[in-house]
């Protein structure tokens, strides 16, 4: 959530107030060296964002308005603020989604979803997907695995039959296996809850360490408006 | 109650809603501390049974009862009970480890029957005890091997304390070890027990008593040596040793 709350606040914050990035994204950092990521692994992770960013790239040479020139190139002003504006918070959402990627395994994250307050049978559509993503994907590369034993090599189109009715044939074991896994929860006296006494109330400090980050960037924002 | 069987099953018939008939009157009865061997041919109705005796399935005609109590599947609080007092471990134990970790599965069948706090705990670690597992428990369930699963499968109603442990099928797919292993917790658990298998062998190891269901009837009943014994028995009902193993 207070990744949530960071990205709110930097992507409400106008471009044209550069400082309140440049302290962003030491805010980010430093997060990220309190909770001991290797910076190399932030940073490869993050180039996920990359696709995003090459169109942006290309949005300051298209546009109208305002013309100017850099060197050889020749801008437009406004574009090229926007395409700035979304490499730059694109890249804070991005930095702070991997810091709680890398530091929160899936099964908190659920948890903490739990804890706010999201339905229930969210999080438990959500933690099932989580413990049968495997078994699914197991038994597709066994179904791949078997459709290769007999000579079949998807080569194109005229061999998307052949993959339709796999795929046909994977979400009908898996409609199948979710029913013999109701029954299991049946047998056990499933009544419509999952256990939660394993999960324990997130004491006031929690809440604090974590809301620290955007209440700081809130901060941040606050005082570049007012100076600015 | 202390004189009632831990399983009655009188005149139990059943058709499915699409009117294929899977049992025709069976009869069952069951003493505390029984291990009994459910035999029968694939399609004979095994599992069809084995969802009777805890009330998945209603019963349409005849009686399911558990420890002297009628399984009535209308009453939700009676049903709650039953299923606290009959176990079933299903065949494929990734139907039945659907929790994130092999700890919170295990928490899953004693949370609904009320437990909470240090007594879950307790029950939980009590069931991993049981089966040998107790270092897995914060593991996720896809890293572990498929014996390790079962045995797990195994704890989870375990840790319900159940009267009677059913168990689908509970050597396949696991290799001799894996198997032997299961056969050695089986046999150190007090429980009564009945055990749907092909598995002959595993049946004459574990169980002194055996049925055949076939065609949705018990068409024998007997000691596991006089029914493994019985070849003609045995062909009638498609079932067959291992080759290469004899009982004297």
């Amino acid at each position: 959530m207070a990744v949530l709350a960071f990205i709110i606040v930097s992507v409400s914050t106008p471009i044209t107030q550069w400082q309140a990035f440049i302290a962003y994204f030491l805010a980010i950092f430093i997060v990220s060296l309190i909770a001991k990521i290797p910076t190399p692994t932030l940073l490869v992770r993050s180039l996920i964002e990359i696709p995003f960013i090459f169109f942006a790239i290309l949005m300051p040479f298209f546009g109208t308005g305002e013309r100017f020139e850099i060197g050889p190139l020749n801008l437009y002003r406004e574009s090229l603020l926007a395409a700035a504006g979304i490499v730059l918070k694109g890249t804070l959402g991005v930095l702070s989604a991997v810091v709680l990627s890398t530091t929160t395994t899936a099964r908190e994250l659920l948890r903490g979803l739990e804890k706010l307050r999201l339905p229930k049978l969210m999080v438990q559509i959500a933690t099932f997907m989580l413990r049968y993503v495997n078994v699914i994907s197991d038994e597709m590369n066994r179904m791949k695995i078997a459709r290769e034993s007999r000579g079949f090599i998807a080569t194109g189109l005229k061999d998307w039959k052949v993959l339709a009715t796999a795929a046909s044939a994977l979400f009908i074991r898996s409609y199948e296996r979710g029913e013999r896994v109701h029954l299991a929860m049946l047998s056990r006296g499933y009544t419509g809850n999952l256990p939660e006494d394993y999960t324990k109330a997130a004491p006031l400090k929690a809440w604090l360490q974590g809301m620290a980050l955007p209440l700081f960037a809130l901060s941040i924002l606050i005082s570049t408006t007012v100076i600015g | 109650m202390t004189n009632a069987p831990s399983l009655l099953i009188q005149e139990l018939a059943f058709a499915y809603p699409d009117g294929n008939q899977a049992l025709f009157g069976v009869n069952l009865r069951v003493e505390r501390g029984e291990r009994v061997a459910l035999l029968g041919p694939n399609g004979a109705g095994k599992t069809t049974l084995v969802m009777h005796m805890n009330g998945i399935h209603p019963a349409e005609h005849g009686s399911v009862s558990v420890a002297g109590e009628v399984i009535d599947t209308q009453d939700k609080e009676l049903l709650r009970r039953i299923r606290g007092k009959v176990g079933v471990v299903f065949q494929d134990p990734d139907d039945q480890l659907f929790m994130p970790t092999v700890g919170e599965d295990i928490a899953f069948g004693p949370y609904n029957m009320g437990l909470r706090g240090a007594e879950l705990d307790a029950a939980v670690d009590e069931a991993l005890a049981l089966v040998h597992m107790s270092e897995y428990k914060d593991r996720p369930p896809h890293h572990l091997s498929f014996g390790q699963r079962r045995r797990v499968a195994v704890a989870t109603v375990l840790a319900m304390k159940p009267e009677i442990l059913v168990l689908d099928e509970p050597s396949s797919n696991l290799d001799p070890a894996s198997r032997r292993e299961l056969a050695d917790i089986l046999r150190s658990l007090d429980i009564t027990m009945v055990m749907v298998t092909h598995d002959l062998p595993y049946a004459y190891e574990l169980c002194a008593r055996s049925v055949i269901l076939k065609g949705g009837v018990i068409v024998a009943d007997g000691s596991t040596h006089a029914i493994l014994t019985d070849s003609a028995l045995l062909e009638a009902n498609r079932l067959e040793l291992p080759v290469g193993f004899s009982i004297q």
